[in-house]
């Protein structure tokens, strides 16, 4: 029997207490979102009147499984108004995705050529922004588009504009914060790929004729494939259940699906309803979570 | 003879100063703006520390950044130490019951949305009539950072060497000796980075504090949050140029303590 077999015994054990945690503040409280998200408005009204109790025992779980309806979906459902946010959110993912490969290939690119030294550097200018607060950035961007605020100083000054535009409040604003949010998130794994590259292989399109740019079409931009579709996900994943960048930055028009279940939650206090968007919101994000996992697996197989 | 692919070229270098560009001057401009004498955000009044001394004197602001200091060690604490027990169960335990599991919800949590993570956990302490405060912050911010550690602390031991320990257990250390004696030292550096990761992501969270914090303690983000949702006031300027003061410290410690021990000193970067 190797050390390695004897190692593998006690380090199991170290699981147990990270189990245990999340199974207790993970998968639990989503048996009470989907327990929730099946039950009547009436009962889950404010002030916070427990579902059940769990002291009461078996019989009042079997109570309140009799209860369950689908009304909160079917409401979902028929509700234009979280039919509307849901492709808000959808559209909205969409598009910050596609600006954002547009603006962080360039970048990531740029990062893979720099000189060995030069690129950690690089790197860790592009995480720091990842550890500063996510809000203040988006404060910070508050400032700039205000009405008075830089933006319109500069273009007044520069005789751009005849009067201040309205920037905050706009779609424009919102996809301004969540690009600058979440552009760390899409440089990274693009650049991992563009690093990994083997120069020789475009030494040798060169070689062979092509022009620098039909190079890049034919060599470079297929083999980075696996991080622009890391990136994509990464960012498209966690933008469709954005709630701070478009509460703060974008119209009151239409809701993302994320503002809907918090305004269900805090403001009309329908539980039951904001634990059904949440369901609705989980299911999707799956489809993209899944291809997410693929992808992560095909690359960790084909490193090896 | 055509120009060398591969090389850098001025388009490169552009796009690299766009984009830095791009990431930090908001930034600058904040904290350019904190110290302005003006009350009026956009109108520069000269320099000044006013407004930091207006904080200092917002009782109800101070209270906030200080539940939000004790949320943060606290749960970046807790999640430390069950982070490194996943990462060390995943990478060391090799196969046992549910690992995918265990591995698929250590994974969740990084890109679930924060709106369903928060009204998840707030329905659970609800179902156990727990009081929400201070603790169930806490509790919700473990649970969602030390995904993160668990992360952060894998890939180090991931990348560890294994015969290191198998030499120690031939030299007659016992597993757990092994490990303690020279696998720990060797992953503290990653240990130290994800509680420090954790510490930032637990002071800049707004949702899932909102949704697991009771009437009366709110932490600092939901302070500002709600300040920021009725306008731009230059004390928040303050107020964020001292959080990122304080992250930027703990970045650099952060970087230091992974260029001091890994041994070729070369990652700098604290992820």
């Amino acid at each position: 029997m190797s050390a390695r077999r004897i190692f593998a015994r006690p380090a199991r054990y170290a699981a147990v207490a990270p189990y245990v945690w999340m199974g207790l503040f993970f998968l639990v409280p989503f048996g009470f979102v989907l327990k929730i998200s099946l039950s009547q408005t009436a009962i889950a009204q404010p002030p916070y009147l427990p579902l059940f109790d769990v002291t009461e025992g078996w019989a009042a779980i079997k109570a309140a499984f009799a209860q369950l309806s689908l009304d909160n979906f079917r409401l979902l459902a028929s509700d234009n108004l979280y039919i509307s946010s849901y492709l808000r959110s959808l559209v909205v993912a969409v598009t910050a995705t596609l600006i954002l490969l547009l603006i962080g290939y360039p970048v990531a690119y740029g990062m893979a050529r720099l000189p060995q030294r030069w690129q950690a550097i690089a790197m860790m200018l592009v995480i720091v922004p990842f550890w500063t607060s996510f809000l203040i950035r988006i404060y910070a961007w508050i400032n700039i588009l205000q009405h008075d605020g830089l933006l319109n100083q500069i273009l007044l000054a520069l005789h751009l504009v005849s009067a201040p535009v309205v920037w905050l409040s706009t779609d424009t604003a919102m996809y301004i914060g969540i690009v600058y949010s979440y552009l760390p998130f899409m440089i990274l794994p693009l650049y991992a790929t563009l690093a990994k590259m083997d120069p020789s292989l475009l030494e040798a399109a060169g070689d062979l004729g092509a022009s620098p740019l039909r190079a890049f079409w034919l060599v470079t931009f297929p083999l980075s494939l696996p991080g622009v579709g890391a990136g994509a996900l990464l960012c498209f994943i966690p933008v469709v259940g954005e709630f701070v960048i478009p509460d703060l930055l974008a119209g009151s028009g239409s809701m993302m699906i994320g503002q809907t279940l918090w305004l269900e939650f805090f403001t009309n206090k329908d539980w039951p309803v904001a634990a059904a968007a949440a369901v609705a919101l989980l299911v999707l994000l799956v489809p993209p979570l899944l291809l997410y996992d693929r992808l992560q697996r095909r690359e960790l197989e084909g490193g090896r | 003879m055509a120009q060398r692919i591969g090389q850098i070229s001025r388009f490169n270098i552009t796009a690299l100063a766009l984009g830095m560009a791009f990431l930090y001057l908001p930034i600058v401009i904040l904290v350019i703006y904190s110290f302005n004498a003006s009350r009026l955000v956009t109108v520069w009044g000269g320099w000044s520390l006013r407004w930091y001394h207006e904080f200092f004197n917002d009782r109800a602001m101070l209270d906030a950044a200080w539940m939000s200091l004790r949320v943060a060690a606290v749960s970046a604490s807790i999640a430390t130490l069950l982070g490194t027990l996943a990462a060390v169960g995943l990478v060391r335990g090799e196969r046992f019951r549910g690992r995918s599991l265990f591995s698929g919800m250590l994974y969740a949590p990084l890109v679930m949305p924060e709106v369903i993570s928060g009204l998840s956990l707030l329905l659970l302490f609800v179902a156990l009539n727990a009081e929400r405060g201070f603790w169930t912050v806490t509790i919700a911010h473990t649970t969602l950072t030390m995904c993160f550690v668990t992360v952060v602390v894998q890939s180090r031991l991931a990348a560890l060497d294994r015969s290191l320990e198998e030499a120690a257990m031939d030299l007659g250390c016992d597993p757990l000796q092994a490990f303690l004696r020279v696998t720990l030292p060797l992953i503290v550096p990653a240990i130290a980075a994800g509680w420090m990761l954790a510490f930032t992501l637990s002071l800049d969270d707004v949702v899932i504090a909102s949704f697991t914090t009771g009437p009366g303690s709110a932490t600092l983000p939901i302070r500002i949050y709600s300040e920021v949702r009725l306008g731009v006031k230059p004390e928040i300027n303050a107020i964020c140029t001292m959080v990122i003061a304080l992250i930027a410290v703990v970045i650099v410690i952060a970087s230091l303590a992974s260029k001091l021990s890994s041994s070729d000193g070369k990652s700098a970067a604290p992820l």
